[in-house]
C-alpha cells in the first residue's frame, strides 16, 4: 500500500510532579514540545501539524483546551487535532500523528499529550454525580480492584506479586530523572504493609496523580535522514475498542487488548513476542496489571504472567524488562501517560534512555489502555527502518 | 530552565513582583441529566421492588440495568423481563477510602452481583456479613431500602448472603 | 478526464476517498426521553443500512463529541454501545466536531490500513446551558473567568463587520430568512420557514447587534457518515461524493488579537483543499451566526451565485459537535442526489471561527449546471 515509514526523531517530557505551580497549562505543554524539538534539532517552522491528546476536559476544567493552546504549540496557521480516547489517549494521539506521516499528508508532525491534574480535582472529574447511577467505585482503583481479585482467583497468584511489581517500578524510577516518585528509601516490606485502599490493592501499588506533558516529533524518510540522533522507527501501531460493559466481557484479559497486540505483531512480523521484543513499556496504573497485561499481550501464557514477575523476568536485568522508566506507577499525568510509554519505548531503541537504558534494545513495545479496560493503543518501535 | 521569577526579572515593569502561581477560579455549570427510555423503564419499576431487565433480540443476553442498547450487537433491547432479587457475587473489592461527595461509610464491600437470569453483573454493595467472609461465588439477595423506595438504585440498600451453598463456578464463569 | 478516473489527488499522492452514505437525526430543542446512545443508534443503523455494511465489516470507526456538552466525563464511551463494537473494532475519538473525526478517518483510509470508515458525532445541548458551557473553552486564566458567552462573542464579530461596512442588520436578517426558508425542504431541520426580514428587524436584540434570528437554535442531534476508498466506494454507491481535498487550520485563540472580519485559517484550508481550482456548485458553511457567513463568503471568495446552505445550515439546526459533520454530509448528499457536482463543505470550532476545516467534494458523473440544489429557488444570493 501507499504507507510511508514513520520515524520518531524527537522526544521531550517534563519532570512529572504532583503540582506544577510555576507554569500554566500552556507553559507545561510547551516545555515538553520545546524539548522534543531540541532533541530533533528542529524549530517550530519545521512542524506541519500538531496533534494533541488528553483525558477528560473536567480534569483541568477547560473545555477543548487545544483551542487556547494553539499559540503555545506554534499551531497558528497549521492543522491541529485533539484526540480523546480515555486513558489510552496518549498512545492514540501518537498513532493519529503517525498516520498523518504514514498517509503522506504531512512531512513532520508534533504530537503532545498532557494532564495538569492539580488545576482541578481529578477524582471529582471522574466521579461527577449522575443522579440515576449509583456511584460506588471511589475513583479508578475501586473500578479495577474487583478485576484484580478476579485475576488472583483465576490464576492462584500469591498475594505478594503486586508488591513485587510496585517495588520494581519505584526502584526503576530512581534512574529516570523525569519520574514523579523518587522514593529512595522505599522497602519491599513498606509496600507490602502500606494501607489497603481498595482491597486487594494497597496504597503503594497505585499510581500517583501527576502534572506532566510528553511530546514527540514524527517524520518520514527524509526527515529521519536529517535527524541528528538515531531515530526510532514505527514497525507497527494499532488501536482496538470494545464496549464498556457487556455480557461475557473478560475484564481480566480483554479481547480488544489481545486483538490490538496481534495486529501490531502482524504488522511488525513478530511471531514470538517474548523472544523478539527486547522490552516493554506497559500501562500499569495498579501493580497487578503487569502480570495481567503480560498475558494479554502474549508475553506469557494464560495464568502464567505472575510467574514471570516472580522470576524477575520483568526486572531491569531480566530478559523482558517492563517499565524501566518506572512506569505509570511512578508518574501518572493521565492524558500523557500513554504517550510517555510510547516515548520511553522510542528512547530505548534510540539508545537515549540514559540511566535506565536497556543495553542493546532493538525492539520495544509501547502500550496504553483506558476506559473500562476497553480502549487499547500500542506501537512497536525499532532501531532499524522497517523493510515493508 | 528559566524560572518564573527570572522571567519576570527581565521585564522592567514587573521587577521585584512576586510571580502569580495560583488563582482560584470557581466555575459552576448545572446539568439536568436524563436517563433515556430504557433506564427510565428500569428506574420506574424500582419503587415497586421490581428489577426490570431487558433482553437483546439478537444475542438474547439479558442486561440489567438496561442501557438502551445491546453493546455487542448495537441494537435496542426492547423485551423486558423481571428478575428475581437473588444472585451471585462474581467479584468484589473492599473500599477503605472515602471519596469526596460519596456519602457512603467506609469500609464497604463493592461487588458485581450477577442476578439470576442476567448476563451482566449489577454493581452493588454487599453487607450484613464480615467483609473477610465475602467471597466469589457467594449467593446473595437484595435488601430494599424501605424508607427510600424511589426511581433510583438507592432503593436497594445492599445485598446480603442468603446462606445457600456457593454457586457452581460454571454458572457464572462466562459472566464475571 | 473525469475526476473519478484519477487514482491520486491533485498532489499526486494517496488514495481516493469518498462519502458513500450520510444520515442524521431529526434535530430538536430537547430529547429528554433519549439517552445519548438512544439518540445516536438509529442514525448509525440508517447510515449502515444505506451501504448494506455492518459495524464489524467497517475498517475504522471515529467519533466526535464533548464531555463538557454532555456534563459527564467519558460520555463517548456510552455512545459506543450503539455501534455494536464486538468483536473489538479499530476505533478512535476526537474531542472535536465530527468533521475532524471524518478528517482522522480520511487519513486512516489514505494509509491503506482500512477501506471503509464509520464516522459519527452527536451533541445533546439540552442537559446544560450551551451558552454558558461554551465559555469554558476560552483561555482559563484570562478569558473564561469573565464568562463571555458565545452570543456575546459572535456579537463582537458582527459589530466588527458592520463597522467595516461589510454588512448591516437588514442583510443579516436576509441571511436568516434565506437559511430557514431553505430548511423547509429539509425534514431533519429544527427551524423551518421564517417571517419576513422586515418583521424580524422589529424584534429586540439578543446581544446587539444580533437578534434572535441571527443566532442558531439550540439543538440535540446526531449525524453519521460512511467513507470508502477507491473501488470499495464505487461498489457501495453509484455516485460517490469524492473528497477532492480536505484541510483544516487553527488561528490564535484570543479574539482580541484577530481581525474578526477575516478568516485566514478558512482561506488557507480552502486553498490546501483545492477549493479555488474550479467553480463550485454550492457550499455548506458551518456559520452558526448570520454574520459569520459574511466572513466565510469573503474568505472563500464565494460569489453571490453560489448557493450557500441549501439544507438550511446551522441556523436551521445546530447540534453542537455534529453541525460540522452535517455540513460534509449535506454536501455529499447534494452530489449523491445528482443536484450538484462540486460542493464545498466547511466546519468550524472555537470562539469567533477560531478553527476551520474545508472539504471539497465532487461527483463522478458530470452533472455540472444540472438541477439546482433544492429549496434555493428565489432565495439565491439573498445575502449580499
Amino acid at each position: 500500500m501507499s504507507k510511508q515509514p514513520v520515524a520518531v526523531v524527537g522526544v521531550g517530557q517534563t519532570k512529572h510532579v504532583a503540582a506544577r505551580q510555576d507554569v500554566s497549562i500552556a507553559g507545561l505543554v510547551r516545555e515538553a514540545a520545546v524539548r522534543a524539538l531540541a532533541d530533533a534539532e528542529l524549530t517550530w517552522a519545521d512542524i506541519d501539524a500538531v496533534v494533541i491528546g488528553k483525558a477528560p476536559d473536567f480534569f483541568e476544567g477547560v473545555m477543548m483546551p487545544e483551542l487556547y493552546l494553539a499559540e503555545a504549540l506554534g499551531a497558528v496557521g497549521k492543522p491541529m487535532l485533539r484526540v480523546h480516547t480515555a486513558g489510552s489517549v496518549g498512545g492514540s494521539t501518537a498513532l493519529v500523528a503517525a498516520n498523518l506521516v504514514a498517509a503522506g499528508v504531512h512531512g513532520t508532525v508534533l504530537t503532545v499529550a498532557f494532564e495538569k491534574q492539580s488545576e482541578s480535582n481529578a477524582m471529582w472529574g471522574l466521579s461527577l454525580p449522575v443522579p440515576f447511577q449509583q456511584p460506588l467505585t471511589a475513583g479508578a482503583g475501586g473500578f479495577f480492584a474487583p478485576h484484580v481479585r478476579a485475576y488472583m482467583r483465576r490464576t492462584g497468584a500469591p498475594d505478594t506479586v503486586g508488591s513485587l511489581v510496585a517495588f520494581k517500578d519505584r526502584r526503576n524510577a530512581l534512574k529516570n530523572p523525569y519520574a514523579h516518585l523518587h522514593e529512595h528509601d522505599l522497602t519491599l516490606e513498606q509496600v507490602q504493609t502500606s494501607p489497603m485502599l481498595w482491597d486487594p490493592i494497597r496504597y503503594s501499588e497505585t499510581c500517583p496523580s501527576s502534572d506532566g506533558a510528553c511530546a514527540l516529533v514524527l517524520t518520514g524518510d527524509s526527515g529521519a535522514a536529517r535527524a541528528p540522533r538515531p531515530p526510532a522507527w514505527v514497525h507497527g501501531g494499532a488501536m482496538r475498542s470494545e464496549p464498556t460493559i457487556f455480557a461475557g466481557k473478560d475484564y481480566v484479559s480483554p479481547q480488544a487488548g489481545r486483538d490490538c497486540a496481534a495486529d501490531v505483531y502482524r504488522q511488525a512480523g513478530v511471531t514470538d513476542p517474548r523472544r523478539q521484543i527486547d522490552l516493554a513499556e506497559i500501562y500499569v496504573p495498579f501493580s497487578w496489571y503487569e502480570p495481567m497485561w503480560l498475558e494479554n499481550l502474549g508475553f506469557a501464557d494464560q495464568g502464567e504472567g505472575w510467574k514471570l514477575v516472580e522470576a524477575g523476568v520483568t526486572e531491569m536485568d531480566g530478559d523482558l524488562p517492563v517499565n524501566p522508566s518506572g512506569g505509570v506507577l511512578s508518574s501518572n499525568p493521565i492524558g500523557a501517560s500513554g504517550m510517555i510509554r510510547f516515548a520511553e519505548a522510542a528512547l530505548q531503541v534510540r539508545g537515549l534512555a540514559g540511566e535506565h537504558q536497556i543495553d542493546g534494545a532493538r525492539r520495544a513495545l509501547g502500550h496504553a489502555y483506558g476506559g473500562g479496560a476497553q480502549f487499547f493503543s500500542m506501537w512497536l518501535v525499532g532501531s532499524e527502518r522497517p523493510d515493508h | 530552565m528559566t524560572t518564573a521569577a527570572e522571567l519576570l526579572a527581565g521585564i522592567p515593569e514587573l521587577a521585584g513582583a512576586e510571580p502569580v502561581t495560583r488563582v482560584t477560579i470557581p466555575a459552576r455549570l448545572e446539568y439536568t441529566h436524563t436517563p433515556g427510555s430504557a433506564q427510565t423503564r428500569f428506574l420506574t419499576a424500582l419503587p415497586d421492588k421490581r428489577l426490570l431487565a431487558e433482553r437483546c433480540p439478537q444475542c438474547t443476553r439479558v442486561y440489567v440495568p438496561p442501557r438502551g442498547a445491546c453493546p455487542t450487537c448495537g441494537v435496542a433491547t426492547t423485551e423486558q423481563l423481571e428478575l428475581p432479587h437473588t444472585g451471585t457475587v462474581t467479584t468484589f473489592c473492599i473500599v477503605n477510602i472515602a471519596a469526596k461527595g460519596l456519602n457512603i461509610e467506609v469500609p464497604y464491600c463493592y461487588a458485581y452481583v450477577l442476578l439470576d437470569g442476567a448476563h451482566v453483573g449489577l454493581h452493588a454493595r454487599v453487607g450484613d456479613v464480615p467483609y473477610a467472609d465475602v467471597r466469589i461465588g457467594q449467593r446473595v439477595e437484595a435488601v430494599w431500602n424501605e424508607e427510600r423506595l424511589g426511581p433510583s438504585l438507592a432503593s436497594i440498600s445492599h445485598f446480603r448472603p442468603t446462606g445457600e451453598p456457593d454457586a457452581d463456578p460454571e454458572s457464572y464463569r462466562r459472566w464475571m | 478526464m473525469s475526476p473519478a478516473a484519477r487514482s491520486v489527488d491533485r498532489h499526486g499522492r494517496g488514495r481516493d476517498v469518498a462519502v458513500v452514505a450520510f444520515a442524521q437525526s431529526n434535530h430538536t430543542r430537547r430529547t429528554d426521553q433519549l439517552s445519548e446512545v438512544e439518540l445516536v443508534m438509529p442514525v448509525l443503523h440508517d447510515v449502515l443500512k444505506q451501504t448494506g455494511l455492518t459495524a464489524n465489516r467497517i475498517g475504522f470507526t471515529c467519533s466526535g463529541s464533548s464531555d463538557y456538552l454532555a456534563g459527564r466525563a467519558f460520555s463517548f464511551t456510552m455512545a459506543l454501545d450503539g455501534v455494536g463494537a464486538w468483536p473489538p473494532i479499530s476505533e478512535s475519538h476526537v474531542e472535536m466536531d465530527g468533521a475532524w473525526a471524518l478528517y482522522e478517518a480520511w487519513v486512516k483510509l489514505r494509509t491503506g490500513e482500512a477501506d471503509t470508515a464509520l464516522v459519527y458525532s452527536y451533541g445533546k445541548s439540552s442537559p446544560g446551558s450551551v451558552r454558558d458551557v461554551l465559555t469554558r473553552q476560552l483561555d482559563p486564566y484570562t478569558l473564561a473567568p469573565l464568562w463571555p458567552d458565545s452570543i456575546a462573542l459572535a456579537a463582537l464579530q458582527a459589530q466588527a463587520l458592520i463597522d467595516a461596512g461589510l454588512t448591516d442588520e437588514p442583510r443579516l436578517a436576509e441571511t436568516a430568512v434565506r437559511s430557514r426558508r431553505a430548511a423547509t425542504g429539509n425534514p431533519h431541520a429544527q427551524l423551518r420557514g421564517s417571517a419576513d426580514p422586515a418583521e424580524l428587524l422589529q424584534r429586540p436584540y439578543e446581544v446587539e447587534p444580533l437578534r434572535r434570528h441571527d443566532c442558531p437554535p439550540i439543538s440535540d442531534g446526531a449525524a453519521a457518515v460512511i467513507l470508502a476508498a477507491g473501488d470499495t466506494a464505487r461498489a457501495l454507491h453509484a455516485n460517490p461524493a469524492w473528497i477532492r481535498g480536505i484541510d483544516h487550520r487553527i488561528e490564535a485563540h484570543q479574539p482580541g488579537v484577530r481581525d474578526l472580519t477575516e478568516s485566514p485559517s478558512t482561506r488557507l484550508a480552502a486553498a490546501a483543499a483545492g477549493a479555488f481550482d474550479a467553480p463550485l456548485d454550492a457550499a455548506e458553511l458551518h456559520a452558526p451566526f448570520t454574520a459569520q457567513e459574511v466572513v466565510l463568503r469573503r474568505a472563500l471568495y464565494l460569489s453571490d451565485d453560489v448557493p450557500v446552505n441549501p439544507s438550511g445550515g446551522p441556523l436551521a439546526a445546530n447540534p453542537v459537535m455534529a453541525a460540522g459533520l452535517i455540513r460534509i454530509g449535506e454536501a455529499a448528499a447534494l452530489i449523491h442526489r445528482g443536484e450538484a457536482h462540486r460542493v464545498l463543505a466547511h466546519a468550524t470550532s472555537g470562539p469567533c471561527l477560531q478553527q476551520n476545516l474545508v472539504a471539497v467534494l465532487e461527483g463522478t458523473n458530470g452533472n455540472r449546471n444540472g438541477n439546482s440544489p433544492r429549496s434555493t429557488d428565489g432565495t439565491r444570493g439573498g445575502a449580499r
